[in-house]
């Protein structure tokens, strides 16, 4: 059962490397995500087996990122089928682009992003450190050719910082599992390096070895998680990826990496070194929350504004973590809203770029009026996306402040509090202008007799504005989000509270 | 072999150095290969003579990637790509010596706060380990071009194979996993031979790559 979840699609990125015909690999790739989908709801049903000596396992925490993958992957995967239909077959020139650009093949594309969802599959699923490793690498491999889809050398050079920042990230996340060995092998007896069996160990590994070896698993992972100082591939990546990509980096992949340091956590608490992760988390969330703000401020290329607040909310994770307590729920309730909510305004940036041909916040104005329901998402959006009621982002960072608060840690609500509101302010002063802004252009046109002559360059012509496949997957995450402001049902709630106590949450 | 494990490990440390130092290309690789000989020699004197299959194999194994293949291929591709036989650092040569030299220092306080004592094996190998992690970290950072970049990474990861092999060699399959950052290296590799990096930019240096910044 549980080796299907990762075959299902390894075996379909493998025949959609073989199909001949784009149509018939558009299906298979829905397929495929609804199989997994519909895979997840089994093991929700009834939780599957371990396999293979416990190494791959479902426990609650790799049950809700699994869950979160599988949803945000098959959604996004509707968006693919359009946006291929659209860029596959022509070859875009950019404005602002010398020379035009071809796209990967879309063989490769689509089984890459198969690929990538096995990886990142069995990320979520593995309960050995080495495994978890090899698939978190897997993940960076597989998900490069995604981001140079559209080759030219913006996104030629996104890739490359991509790969060289996150495989370096790999290298000492590498190191770090061989800390755990000599924590693990420093006493007599030597373990593998199950997660159960050193959580199991917990108190006879060596304690100076596991805090090194947290604190390189959290740079390493961390730089795959978009933590701060180590974010930088990040806004880069996701501003040149394709759209779907973006947000299925900014949804899914980012939450994996989160996943692997929460193991790390899990294992220092049951340690008794609970204070050292919890210090460490909080000091790098902080970090993250802070830069992003910084960054989010008048920034004028709407996909990196979504990457840095990426960059923010995975800080707010982070910390969540690090504060412990009710803040660690909050911290799972804000992963599973942050996933949605930014998933879906990357798609609704992916309708606007589409449209307007540009990512500078500058040039695109009155979305409302050309793209009614874009504009409308990115309201929804962006309401959702700086925490405001009635979405689930609000719950979800009020129980984070209100865990802090319990702990008494006052100094921390206070940066807390500034990142968001400084965000707020910026990610509103920016989006607002976009959505509701006067077509700029108008008035730039006016003709010497003095009619205005509304701008209108050729690619605003032809295409039907927003066809179904663009508006839908990112409406319905947008309800997801909302559902769980509104009400988070008994069940849920419980599952997110097992959740974190899987992950190092007292 | 003790003798000949600290002898391998202070020829490790002047490779690092000598990567820091030097300003052609064709040197930098010619030390990375060499670097990669000396650290697959390290499992083998560090067990001397208890050598099981496994450990001997995946030891020449890695010589064989990291001292033959992975130069090869750089050569390879600096020669299709026509990059320039030099580093051009963005920091000087000297003071990427001294900087290395600090490290040093560094590398010796890290190493001397964890407890080291009680894995039995030569005294300066977790420091030389950890040195060999920074230089590679030091040269990511502060060499322009896309194959020093590479070195750089080759250079970080024989650190953490001088690590792994000394320590986790008995954890199965853990050391094997190594292997693995070898792809990174045949990815960069290869994004550097196809041209791509070139072609795009007619140059190689990842210092033109900037047009993506805040």
């Amino acid at each position: 059962m549980l080796w299907f979840l990762v075959a299902v699609p390894a075996t379909a990125a493998l025949l959609a490397f073989a199909l001949p015909w784009n149509w018939g690999r558009r299906l298979l790739l829905v397929a495929c995500a609804a199989c997994h989908v519909g895979l997840t709801a089994a093991a929700v049903i009834q939780r599957p087996e371990p396999v293979l000596n416990g190494w791959i396992d479902l426990d609650d925490a790799s049950l809700l990122f699994l869950i979160i993958t599988s949803i945000v992957f098959l959604i996004a995967s509707f968006y693919t089928v359009g946006y291929l239909a659209r860029e596959g077959h022509r070859m875009p020139t950019k404005p602002g682009e010398d020379a035009p650009f071809v796209n990967f093949p879309e063989a490769v594309f689509t089984g890459c992003l198969l690929l990538f969802l096995a990886a990142m599959t069995l990320v979520v699923v593995s309960h050995h450190w080495g495994l978890m490793w090899v698939a978190v690498e897997a993940t960076t491999l597989v998900s490069a050719p995604l981001i140079y889809f559209h080759r030219y050398p913006r996104s030629l050079e996104a890739t490359w910082k991509y790969l060289v920042i996150c495989s370096v990230g790999i290298a000492l996340a590498l190191l770090g599992n061989f800390f755990l060995a000599v924590a693990a092998r420093t006493y007599e007896t030597s373990f593998h390096l199950a997660v159960a069996d050193l959580e199991h160990h917990a108190r006879q590994l060596d304690p100076l070895w596991l805090k090194a070896a947290f604190l390189l698993l959290l740079v390493g992972y961390g730089t795959k998680m978009g933590l701060a100082p180590m974010h930088t591939w990040l806004p880069d990546a996701h501003s040149e990826a394709p759209t779907m990509v973006s947000a299925l980096l900014s949804g899914v992949l980012l939450n994996c990496a989160f996943l692997a340091i929460l193991r790390g956590h899990a294992l220092l608490v049951k340690a008794g070194l609970g204070d050292f992760s919890r210090e460490l988390l909080v000091l790098f969330g902080l970090a993250s929350m802070t830069v992003a703000a910084v960054f989010i401020i008048r920034q004028m290329d709407y996909k990196r504004l979504l990457a840095y607040s990426s960059v923010e909310h995975m800080g707010v994770l982070a910390l969540g973590v690090g504060i412990g307590g009710v803040a660690g729920y909050g911290s799972m309730l804000h992963a599973v809203n942050h996933s949605a909510a930014k998933a879906m305004l990357f798609l609704a940036a992916g309708n606007t770029l589409a449209y307007f041909h540009t990512k500078s916040a500058n040039d695109v104005r009155g979305v409302f009026r050309v793209l009614p329901v874009t504009g409308i998402l990115w309201i929804v959006g962006l309401l959702a996306i700086t925490g405001s009621p009635p979405f689930g982002t609000f719950l979800s960072e009020f129980a984070v402040l209100k865990g802090m608060v319990d702990n008494n840690r006052m100094l921390v609500a206070v940066f807390y509090l500034i990142a968001l509101a400084t965000a707020f302010v910026a990610i509103s002063a920016t989006v607002l202008p976009i959505v509701f802004g006067n077509a700029v252009k108008d008035s730039d046109h006016v003709t010497a007799d003095g009619n205005s002559q509304p701008f209108a360059p050729i690619h605003l012509l032809y295409p039907p504005a927003e066809p179904l496949w663009s508006i839908v997957p990112p409406m319905l995450l947008g309800i997801i989000t909302l559902i769980h402001g509104l009400y988070v049902p008994q069940e849920l709630s419980d599952f997110l509270h097992r959740a974190a106590i899987a992950t190092g949450a007292e | 072999m003790t003798s000949w494990l600290d002898a391998t490990l202070v020829l490790l440390i002047l490779t690092s150095l000598w990567l820091l130092g030097s300003s052609r290309l064709q040197a930098c690789i010619r030390a990375v290969a060499f670097q990669g000989l000396l650290v697959g020699l390290i499992p083998l004197l560090s067990k001397w003579p208890e050598i099981s299959l496994r450990l001997g194999g995946v030891a020449v194994l890695s010589m064989a990637i990291k001292a033959i293949v992975l130069p090869a291929m750089l050569r390879r591709a600096v020669r299709e790509a026509n990059v320039l036989n030099e580093v051009q650092p963005l920091i000087g040569f000297t003071t990427s010596l001294l900087l290395g030299i600090a490290l040093w220092g560094l590398a010796m306080h890290i190493a001397g706060r964890l407890p080291v004592q009680t894995l039995n094996v030569s005294a300066i190998l977790v420091p030389v380990a950890i040195f060999t992690v920074l230089c590679g970290l030091l040269l990511i950072v502060s060499r322009n071009t896309a194959v020093m970049q590479v070195i750089g990474y080759l250079g970080l990861e024989n650190g953490i194979y001088v690590f792994g092999w000394a320590f986790a060699i008995e954890e199965p399959l853990l050391v094997e996993m190594g292997v693995l950052l070898d792809v990174f290296v045949a990815v960069f590799v290869m994004g550097i031979t196809m041209h791509h990096l070139s072609r795009e930019f007619d140059t190689i240096e990842t210092d033109e790559l900037s047009s993506l910044k805040d």
